[in-house]
């Protein structure tokens, strides 16, 4: 079939978009914020089987983000602006003369202009063997799906051709699947792009350390294959050879020019099509080329995402001028609205900070010193592996610099480029602790420093969201300015921003717990830990708000003290018994009844079946127990057994069975530890590489009665196959064949999350301690019913700060939160052995205090699918009819 | 040698409809914890939460929660707002004056009060 649109006659004019990759989607943003999508026919030829994904974070596919999650298309934006996209059909040829693109499909557009935006290609050096089976390129959703199948079905090595910044990316990737990973550079050093001689070394020495094998300064000659024609290893150009049996190229990329070739655009020597300052092609004013496969005017060619973005606002505005001006001329002033505004690309900063293989890379400005008469201020630590290099002009301004090993000063020293910061630069690479303490905040920048260059993002354009727009949170200032959407990196030098401007406007923000306290969790938990204080009523009267001293405090803070406390007990001194003392008149009905409350006032039962593992008699137990009391019993999604239907009068009776049988609190009530779930792992599963029922129950036996800000859920699977979903936890383990990988933030329910790869291929010990830390410092710094993944979206630099405090240490808190931690494990009791052998705390489980022996008549049930079920009607007889209204 | 002084417990008693010193005994006043509640079971079937404030104040109101109907009031939380004291549902949280039984989250619901006494 093929459509033919008539070009230029009556019918709206037509822009055809070759290349839906991440330029290309936001090319298309930037159309229909002009406007250009309503007086436009708007149609995308896209290549790749599915819609513009994000292709930076391509490699977190194997820390487990599915490629829906990796989108970048909103499919409703696509319906909403009327915008024809076809997917999976490449333009094929481009007839300039007639202004038509035909397709794979046969389908024909025709085009008033026309927008190229292509990218690139992996550069495959012409070595014998490149195309054998088992050699891959790394750029697509669909390469890397290609290499996980072949990694797992037929790979025990690895080797990546090109020690750039991808092929670091995917060495990563062989290692994260398991493989002995090699890495070929031909020049002396990894990243040579990115990082001088220096910076090399320390990089060499860090990822030789995760046990890579790292050949520099030679070429691969050609892939040695076997019988079967798959890959058996390579021969490298300095005589020696590498058996493998997997081989990724990333040796370069190349602009896909192409089709711009064949239809006669002007394109580069080395490749890239020739564009001007406004990103039309030098050879067809209704041709623009943006993004990876344009050569721009400075003569360069762009691989990173941010120009690319630039160009697409370019290539936009241009386009949306153009239109204003043929409106204007045609006397239609009203066709388009906005004002024809300028735009040009001349050049970008090819500034870039990254993670790879968990090693802090960044590169920014004049990092390589090629200004006249720059001078260098270095900072080397082989031993932690971290180097530092500022690039400083005559004057004393910023050039540039490269940081290795520790990237945290990146945001505020980018900003700083081209100015003489407030102090002297070796100040800004000493590590935190050596010399004088210094506080460079981005309070010190001026209000043209570019923040968030992905989004060129001025501080002053942030500091108007928050003063002229009032918005007063991160997720806020993001949405309005779109700073920090892009790569990240800027998240936490924004954060730091808007809480500095908050002050400076004199914002008052109540972020109080609640009307009797102005301070927030983490506050008081700091008071409370400074100053050891045990008592709720103390902390009301001497800390609480002037007007809710001396009074009884509400349901939300006393719930929270509680907790506090609780969570702190053995290092305060506190009671650590939840029904002790003052600690009683704190908790939750749950907490104080050590059941769940369900809706008709009766409560269900969790005993502790740590990581999920139960012997046929305690099952029986179980069984026995429910059957003798009349309770309706489900399976939990925690792998455990739930029992409902309890009155209060029986909970002791219950559990003084349960206890004589081994069991213990499950603390289902609690905001705290719920289950460590398991799969059978390693010692039934054939796929298993590690024992994750016996992690899952260590763990569970460790954290259990451990109260914090909302329950805490985890999970271990034996292997990569997920099947404990430990992604979807606040705290997840996965086994891989070198240890533990550890997950955090996830979260099942109402607002999934999938969690966040903290640290890989942990021993045990080293996962342990890791979970201490990351569980105290939520603990610590988390707001009340917060969970670990609105807790990491919400604090300044998110993850990276997280990791940087619990992994790397940051605050020197870590040796505090790892014996907070084992004096939590040192001090835990059963909470229910312990109330069934104390008759005060029993005599507090009756319905009625003048009648301990009549059950409450509300509660009541009848059968259901050979089980009980609350009785509701009984909920409603006998209620007195509710004044004024009736009942809700 | 002086007098001890004289050691009777106190009972916590509630008045119920009728003459005017019709008074209920329901338990003495020491098994109350400041800032928790208890259930009393009334003659005529009815059920009162009672509660104790850190001052040693009572108040006692109806124990059914009128929005879902279940006996659970004496088991919410109490606290005060603007010195007016009040207990939270533990069910869906909504609050009510322990002194007036006005749901402080909406103003149509009411819950009965009784009069409460140490004796
Ligand atoms: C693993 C990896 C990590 C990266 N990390 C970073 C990073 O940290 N920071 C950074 O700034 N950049 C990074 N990059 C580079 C970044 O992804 C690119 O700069 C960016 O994707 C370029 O966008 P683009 O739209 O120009 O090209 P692409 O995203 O490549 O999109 C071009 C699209 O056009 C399609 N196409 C080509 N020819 C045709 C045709 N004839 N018809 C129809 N469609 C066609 C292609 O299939 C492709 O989908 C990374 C790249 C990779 C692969
Ligand atoms: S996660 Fe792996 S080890 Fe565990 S059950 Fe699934 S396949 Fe087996
Ligand atoms: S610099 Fe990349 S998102 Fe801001």
């Amino acid at each position: 079939m093929s459509t033919t649109a008539p070009v230029g006659t009556g019918a709206r004019p037509t822009i055809v978009l070759v290349g839906h990759g991440m330029v290309g989607q936001r090319f298309l943003e930037a159309l229909a914020e002009r406007g250009l999508t309503a007086t436009h026919r708007v149609v995308v030829l896209c290549e790749e089987p599915r819609p513009a994904y994000d292709r930076v974070q391509l490699t977190s596919y194997f820390s487990g983000r599915t490629p829906e999650e990796l989108s970048v298309t909103d499919l409703e934006f696509i319906a909403e602006h009327g915008i024809e996209l076809h997917l999976g059909d490449p333009a094929e040829t481009v007839d300039r003369a007639a202004r038509k693109v035909t397709a794979r499909s046969g389908l024909v557009v025709g085009y008033d202009t026309l927008v190229l935006a292509t990218g690139s290609f992996p550069f495959v050096p012409p070595v014998p063997g490149k195309d054998a089976e088992g050699c891959f390129v790394y750029r697509t959703i669909e390469d890397l799906l290609a290499i996980e199948e072949y990694a797992k079905a037929r790979a025990t090595t690895g080797a990546v051709v090109g020690g750039g910044l991808l092929g670091l990316e995917a060495a990563g990737a062989l290692k994260g699947l398991g493989l002995a990973t090699h890495i070929v550079e031909f020049a002396p050093r990894l990243m040579p792009v990115q990082v001088d001689e220096g910076g090399g070394a320390a990089l060499l020495r860090t990822i030789e350390n995760m046990g890579l094998t790292v050949h520099t300064g030679t070429g691969t000659q050609e892939v040695v294959t076997g019988d079967d024609g798959a890959v058996t290893g390579m021969k490298l150009s300095d005589g020696s050879t590498v058996a493998t049996d997997l081989v990724v190229f990333s040796a370069g990329v190349r602009p896909r020019d192409q089709l711009a070739r064949d239809c006669g655009l002007t394109v580069g020597e080395r490749g890239g099509i020739s564009v001007d300052d406004q990103c039309r092609t030098v050879s067809d004013p209704r041709v623009f080329a943006i993004g990876e496969c344009a050569l721009a005017s400075d003569g360069r060619v762009y691989g990173l995402v941010a120009p690319g973005y630039e160009m697409a606002e370019t290539a936009a505005t241009t386009i949306a001028a153009a239109a204003t001006a043929d409106a204007t001329a045609a006397g239609d002033e009203s066709a388009l609205t906005g004002t024809a505004e300028a735009a040009s690309f001349t050049g970008a900063d090819l500034s870039t900070k990254l993670k790879l293989l968990g090693v802090d890379v960044a590169s920014f400005g004049d990092a390589h010193g090629a200004a006249a008469d720059c001078l260098d201020v270095v900072y080397a630590d082989s031993r932690s592996g971290t180097y530092k290099k500022l690039v400083i002009g005559p004057g004393g301004e910023l050039l540039g610099g490269i940081l290795v090993g520790d990237a945290d000063a990146y945001g505020t020293l980018r900003a700083f480029t081209g100015s003489v910061p407030p102090i002297a630069p070796e100040q800004l690479v000493l590590p935190a602790g050596a010399g004088a303490p210094v506080q460079l905040g981005p309070s010190s920048l001026p209000d043209e420093a570019i923040i968030c260059s992905c989004h060129n993002v001025t501080k002053g354009a942030i500091r108007g969201a928050v003063t002229e727009h009032s918005y007063t949170t991160v997720p806020e200032v993001k949405k309005c300015t779109k700073a920090g959407t892009g790569c990240g990196s800027c998240v936490k030098v924004l954060g730091q921003l808007v809480t500095s401007e908050l002050e400076a406007s004199g914002v008052e923000v109540d972020k109080g717990l609640c009307g009797c306290f102005s301070q927030t969790r983490e506050e008081l938990y700091e008071i409370v830990l400074a100053l050891r204080i045990s008592s709720y009523q103390q902390l009301l009267d001497r800390y609480g708000r002037e007007d809710a001293r001396g009074g009884d405090g509400c349901e939300v803070c006393k719930p929270t003290v509680g907790s506090i406390v609780a969570s702190l007990a053995p290092t305060i001194g506190a009671e650590g018994y939840v029904l002790g003392g003052e600690q009683a008149a704190l908790q939750d009905t749950n907490d104080h009844f050590l059941a769940n409350l369900q809706k008709n006032g009766s409560y269900s039962i969790v005993p502790r079946i740590p990581g999920g593992e139960i012997t046929p008699e305690k099952l029986i137990v179980i069984g026995e127990v429910a059957r003798d009391f009349g309770l309706y019993t489900k399976i939990t999604g925690g792998q455990r057994i739930d029992m409902f239907g309890a009155r209060v009068e029986q909970l002791p009776l219950i559990w003084a069975r349960l206890v004589d049988a081994g069991f213990e609190s499950g603390h289902a009530y609690g905001k705290s530890l719920r289950t460590v779930k398991s799969c059978v792992g390693q010692t039934w599963c054939r796929y298993g590489v590690q024992d994750s029922v016996r992690m899952a129950i260590d763990l569970e036996l460790r954290y259990r009665g451990l109260r914090s800000p909302h329950k805490l859920k985890s999970a271990v699977s034996g292997c990569a196959r997920e099947c404990a979903e430990a992604q979807s936890k606040d705290f997840g383990i996965i086994a891989t064949a070198a240890g533990w990988n550890l997950y955090v933030g996830g979260n099942g329910g109402a607002t999934p999350r999938h969690a966040d790869l903290l640290a890989q291929d942990l021993s045990d010990a080293e996962l342990i301690r890791l979970i201490d830390r990351f569980l105290m410092f939520y603990i610590r710094t988390a707001d009340r019913l917060e969970r670990t993944s609105t807790w990491l979206e919400r604090i300044p630099g998110g993850l990276d700060h997280v990791r940087d405090v619990v992994v790397d240490d940051s605050l020197g808190i870590c040796e505090e939160l790892e014996s907070l931690m084992t004096a939590h494990v040192a001090a835990y009791r059963d909470e229910w052995a312990e109330t069934i052998n104390d008759p005060e705390k029993l005599s507090r489980f009756v319905s009625f205090v003048n009648a301990p022996d009549t059950p409450d008549p509300v509660v009541g049930f009848v059968p259901e699918r050979d089980q009980i079920k609350p009785d509701l009607p009984l909920l409603t007889i006998g209620t007195r009819p509710l004044e004024g209204s009736a009942q809700r | 040698m002086t007098l001890a002084p004289e050691t009777t417990t106190l009972t916590v008693q509630l008045r119920l409809a009728g003459p005017d010193d019709n008074w209920f005994a329901v338990c003495d006043l020491s098994v109350l914890i400041p800032g928790r509640g208890v259930a009393a079971l009334l003659p005529d079937g009815r059920q009162v939460a009672l509660f104790l404030d850190r001052t040693g104040r009572m108040y006692a109101i109806d124990n059914r929660d009128p929005f879902s109907g279940a006996a659970v009031l004496s088991r919410g939380l109490t606290g005060s707002h603007q010195g007016r004291p009040f207990v939270a549902s533990p069910l869906l949280k909504q609050r009510f004056d322990l002194a007036s039984g006005a749901c402080l989250d909406d103003d149509a619901v009411r819950v009965t009060t009784y009069e409460v006494r140490a004796h």
